[in-house]
């Protein structure tokens, strides 16, 4: 018997309105998809804030066809607020994984997760607290391995404006290096 | 093409544009908006108009105006700007006028959650204009079919000259996945052909087939439209001598040509006992169940319905003969399981429902299919 | 029938008589109505819409224009039956909505004329937001207003016209809303030709009508009528050549208006014709449309 979605990667990454979630969802569908020629869907929900509020962006990776769109019960949980977590830490597999921005959560999931002060190190690296995203998508890298370092640095820099790509290429490294350091989940 | 990361409402906008679309009227409204910006963008590019109307009203109007004026043209709008659209929805009808309506739709009823996704406009599409009228409506369950399905909806709407609506609702239209886009100039497209002279054309003949040719405003084919019943001629009428023929071609220019307009999916496995019946986004959830059930060696068929209206009377009868279940997931409180029912039987439907803008999972219809 | 008009028609009394076949050959300007159109029109006996068709069919033929490049589009109403007579590309559309319709295809045929005719309910209630914004835009729309006050179609209900106190039969205590000065609310709105007359005042619809037409941008002309089956009956204003008297009395002209005290214009209670506002200095809309698409394939993105 073929047991189906065995590689099925389901990550989620949630946080305040204009912290960059979903444009990191979309940076991480565009690695899988454009340069580590894997499929990916990535999927959004926010609220009717611009800014503020919670937002959700959901990226399922996979080798084969992706008919769900959404995650089921996340592998790798990126959290960037706690609003966020207290709303989007659900559903979650027994053996996930959470990254916490240890400076805006307080109240920690029951799945095992990491710390790291992914907008402290992003401010302290690039002057900006803007590349917190990138930031939280190097640590997700480095530790998961979700997509190729190769085609994470590539997707980065295919987004980033003119003139802010080296800043991004950064925080991503940043990210990476974070990864290295961070223990086996608490 | 290379193959990129795109939005079901990014796709529906190429769609759009590769069918010729040289005009879109809109008002911003959420989830849709995305299809009015990218428009606005690209419209000007190839000539085309992009124009953002005092409300939805007259959005549908304007299309309306600016099709019966020669160019192919597109609103895309939500519950709410769909509401308001019905009236001219049905002139459309009427006055067998082209033209694509793109909903997105969005939990209601009302202002809902504009932010959540749901299929609840699936009987709106079909009855929401008043009156007896034909239509045609389209879901796609992918943003690639976004992309196909829009151009088939120009396609028809030329062919048959009737409104189509692209149903399709927030989860899709937002959803980022891989699309390999076609070489434009290799599809296939519907254009206005007109033979007769303008001494010799009747606008609304019933004795030309079931669709007589469309001339567009301005092109020495002086005629009168209106939302009355009309004679051939498309003059007011009352007499029923002429008002029967009329609606019997309209309600056949559909039913005649089934083959062309209902398209549908079919996965079936010999002996299933069971089928799931999808359209839209809960077909994706459906799929994932079809393929956890099938590996549990469950037997199962399943049927996705890309045509919604008319609906695929006889796919779904035929497919409700061979087995003793029919699964039919929606995002919304049962409304084309009603029409499941109407072929197969009441007994034979479980209905999976969720209206809260949260899809239908493939464990809630893996459930029914162990149950 | 009076001399000038019957001139206007290159009719004389005689012609009148004259077989029904015959009919649209005897004059250029009849040569505008649809000839396999069931004669006589909806209206009744005595209203004054058939007089606006008459000035717009003049103006078309003063100017010269061809029937197919002329649109006329309507909503729904008594004016709105207006189109099905006239052998133009003629649009009967939906309540409120004739302006709405007007602009996708003056867009998609910028040489063409695109007429829109309306009545006051039509254009001002259910359609008045279409009005104020095609008005906005400049859109390049000849927009005519019969109003007579009231919706008669529907049996006499009150319009966002009809004079506060007059009676109307969903105001049988007399009407308590206060009417939309239609010629103020379009040049407030934009329009960059606004005119205004009356029924009684046929060669002044003519001509006014005629430079509405000629105006690139959205132009406006209010031809004041009036509707003695409902409205009339209502208010005993007596027969239609009474209340067609009463345009004439109760009107003034824009010179004549200009020539009183600033306390007789204060206390003016009469219908001002003339015209009222022009501007040339507005683009149309169909054509910076035109503009921009021309700018942006040329690579300019600003």
């Amino acid at each position: 018997m073929n047991i189906p979605f065995v590689d099925r990667i389901e990550i989620r990454l949630v946080g305040k309105g204009g912290q960059g979630m979903i444009l990191a969802g979309m940076i991480l569908a565009e690695a899988a998809t454009i340069y580590d020629f894997k499929n990916a869907v990535q999927t959004q929900t926010y609220g009717p804030e611009a800014r503020g509020g919670a937002s959700k962006s959901e990226v399922v990776i996979s080798s084969g066809e992706i008919d769900y769109p959404e995650v089921i019960n996340a592998d790798v949980l990126v959290v960037m607020s706690q609003e966020a977590c207290d709303k989007y830490a659900l559903s979650m597999k027994a053996d996930s994984l959470s990254i916490l921005d240890d400076e805006n959560i307080d109240c920690l999931p029951i799945t095992p997760f990491v710390r790291a002060p992914i907008t402290r190190l992003a401010l302290e690296t690039t002057g900006k607290t803007l590349a917190a995203n990138i930031v939280a998508l190097g640590v997700l890298v480095g530790l998961t391995g979700a997509v190729s370092r190769q085609a994470i640095e590539k997707a980065v820099l295919a987004r980033a404006p003119e003139g802010t790509k080296e800043m991004n290429r950064q925080a991503l490294l940043k990210g990476f290096e974070v990864a290295e350091h961070l223990n086996e989940p608490i | 093409m290379v193959v990129s990361l795109m939005q079901g409402n990014e796709a529906i906008s190429w769609g759009a544009l590769a069918a010729g679309c040289r005009f879109f009227a809109g008002y911003p409204i959420t989830p849709s908006t995305e299809i009015a910006e990218m428009l606005a963008r690209e419209l000007p590019k190839v000539g085309g108009t992009f124009i953002q109307m005092e409300d939805e009203i007259a959005s549908m109007a304007a299309i309306i105006g600016a099709s019966i004026g020669g160019l192919k043209s597109m609103t895309a709008t939500s519950g709410p700007g769909f509401s308001l659209m019905q009236e001219n929805i049905g002139y459309a009808a009427m006055t067998e006028v082209p033209c694509v309506v793109v909903n997105v739709q969005r939990l209601g009823p009302s202002t809902g959650l504009a932010t959540a996704a749901a299929q609840g406009d699936v009987m709106q599409t079909r009855w929401g204009t008043h009156g007896d009228h034909p239509i045609i409506v389209l879901s796609p369950t992918s943003v690639t079919q976004s992309f196909e399905l829009t151009i088939r909806a120009f396609n028809l709407s030329e062919r048959y000259r009737t409104p189509v609506i692209l149903l399709t609702e927030g989860i899709i239209g937002h959803m980022r996945e891989p699309i390999d886009l076609p070489d434009f100039d290799a599809l296939e497209i519907v254009e206005r052909v007109i033979t007769d002279t303008p001494d010799h054309y009747v606008p609304f003949s019933n004795d030309l087939g079931d669709v007589p040719p469309l001339a567009s405003f301005g092109q020495g084919y002086r005629y009168h439209i209106t939302g009355l019943f009309h004679d051939p001629m498309g003059f007011p009428t009352q007499r029923l001598d002429e008002i029967d023929p009329w609606l019997e071609r309209v309600h056949h220019k559909l039913d005649r040509h089934l083959d062309e307009i209902v398209m549908v999916e079919e996965d079936l496995q010999d002996d299933a006992r069971i089928a799931i019946i999808a359209y839209g986004v809960s077909a994706r959830g459906a799929r994932h169940a079809l393929k956890l059930a099938r590996s549990q060696g469950y037997k199962v068929s399943m049927l996705t319905l890309l045509t919604i209206w008319p609906f695929p009377e006889a796919q779904v009868e035929e497919l409700g003969d061979q087995v003793d279940r029919v699964i039919v997931p929606e995002m919304n409180l049962g409304q084309l399981a009603l029409e499941v029912e109407r072929m197969v039987g009441r007994k034979k439907v479980a209905r999976v429902n969720r209206a809260n803008g949260e899809m239908v999972t493939p464990q809630m219809i893996l459930d029914v299919i162990e149950s | 029938m009076a001399e000038h008009i019957l001139g206007a028609h290159d009719l004389d009394v005689d012609e009148i008589q004259i077989p029904r076949e015959d009919w649209f050959e005897s004059s250029d300007t009849l040569q505008k109505l649809r000839k396999n159109k069931k004669f006589p029109t909806i209206w009744c006996a005595g209203c004054g819409i058939g007089i606006v068709m008459g000035s717009l069919i003049r103006a078309i033929d003063h100017l010269g224009l061809s029937n197919d490049e002329v649109a006329l589009v309507s909503g729904i109403g008594c004016t709105s039956r207006m189109p099905v007579y006239m052998d133009f590309n003629t649009m009967h559309t939906t309540h409120g909505r004739a302006l709405a319709f007007a602009t996708g295809l003056k867009i998609a045929r910028p040489h063409m004329q695109v007429i829109a005719i309306m009545g006051d309910g039509d254009a001002l209630a259910i359609g008045g937001n279409h009005f104020i914004h095609a008005a906005r835009r400049n859109i390049g729309i000849t927009s005519i207003i019969v109003n007579n006050a009231i919706y008669g179609m529907t049996g006499g209900q009150y319009s966002p016209t009809t004079p506060v106190g007059k009676q109307a039969t969903t105001a049988p205590y007399g009407n308590i809303e206060p009417p939309f000065p239609i010629c103020e609310l379009a040049i407030a709105s934009g329009a960059t030709y606004v005119a205004r007359s009356t029924v009684y005042h046929v060669l002044e619809l003519d001509k006014y009508i005629q430079e509405a037409i000629q105006k690139d941008g959205f132009s406006l002309v209010e031809a004041v009528s009036y509707c003695h089956t409902t409205y009339g009956r209502l208010n005993k204003f007596g027969t239609a050549p009474d209340m067609m008297r009463g345009l004439k009395k109760d009107s003034i002209s824009k010179s004549a208006f200009e020539k009183l005290s600033p306390r007789e214009r204060a206390e003016n209670s009469k219908i001002v014709r003339g015209v009222l506002h022009v501007d040339d200095s507005r683009e149309e809309f169909s054509r910076v449309c035109r503009q921009l698409s021309e700018r942006v394939r040329t690579g300019g993105s600003q």
